[in-house]
């Protein structure tokens, strides 16, 4: 078992197309980490000096993450990342 | 080309006249890899701005479910422009990441939230290049 991380389409670059990865990991940035390993280039896309980017929601088990601890939201395995960029503009 | 329904069309403008002057928005959304914006679901516009938009996340996730389970995706994102032409500003642009939709604009800065003459405009928005794009209604 692992940490299922549902990926967007415009992310789907760096994953070879595939829709979800598998990480391993008992927070977020560990989850991160350990898919960046295999997925080079995804971390930069999500996170930023002080944490998150702002363009992008994470939810652990459908909780937004900027409410249960950020890229410290713990995780364990059989959980669902769900990585949805932000719909927003001017 | 974006084919899109007159019945949609008509609640894009109905919503953002009812939002005027705030910028309303949402998606019409359609079988993933179809290109057919079938079912038209209006958002909330988490930021109430005359300014700016923003999906409010809880419904953005509730969405991405609702999709997921019927094998579909976001065809197309609409939102609207009350005070500037139907064009996307920069701050649409550093944002816009569905490159498979089209983005659709709707201005209501001449007739404001009252029956009028409205812009409607519709764009591709890839890697920060914006192509715009004809759009035929389907009567």
């Amino acid at each position: 078992m692992a940490v299922e991380v549902r990926i967007p389409t415009i992310l789907r670059t760096f994953t070879g197309g595939e829709k979800a990865v598998q990480g391993d990991g008992s927070t977020l940035l560990q989850v991160i980490d350990d898919v960046e390993a295999r997925h080079p280039g995804l971390k930069d896309r999500l996170v930023e000096a002080n944490g998150l980017r702002r363009f992008v929601n994470v939810y652990v088990n459908d909780e937004d993450v900027r409410f249960t601890g950020g890229l410290g939201a713990p995780t364990a395995d059989g959980d669902v990342v769900v990585v949805l960029p932000a719909v927003a503009g001017g | 080309m974006l084919k899109i329904d007159r019945s949609h069309v008509d609640a894009m403008i109905a919503h953002a006249r009812a939002d005027h002057p705030d910028e309303a928005c949402g998606v019409i959304v359609g079988p993933a890899g179809s290109d057919d914006p079938v079912r038209l679901i209006q958002m909330i516009n988490a930021d109430r701005s005359p300014t700016f938009f923003r999906f409010d996340p809880s419904e953005q996730l509730k969405l991405y479910r609702e999709m997921d389970d019927a094998d579909e995706e976001i065809i197309v994102i609409y939102h609207s422009h009350t005070a500037t032409e139907a064009y996307p500003s920069r701050t649409d642009i550093s944002y816009a990441a569905e490159p498979q939709a089209h983005y659709f604009l709707v201005s209501t800065a001449e007739s404001g939230a009252d029956e009028g003459p409205v812009e409607l405009r519709s764009f591709r928005i890839v890697d920060g290049v914006v192509t715009e794009e004809d759009f035929e209604i389907r009567e």
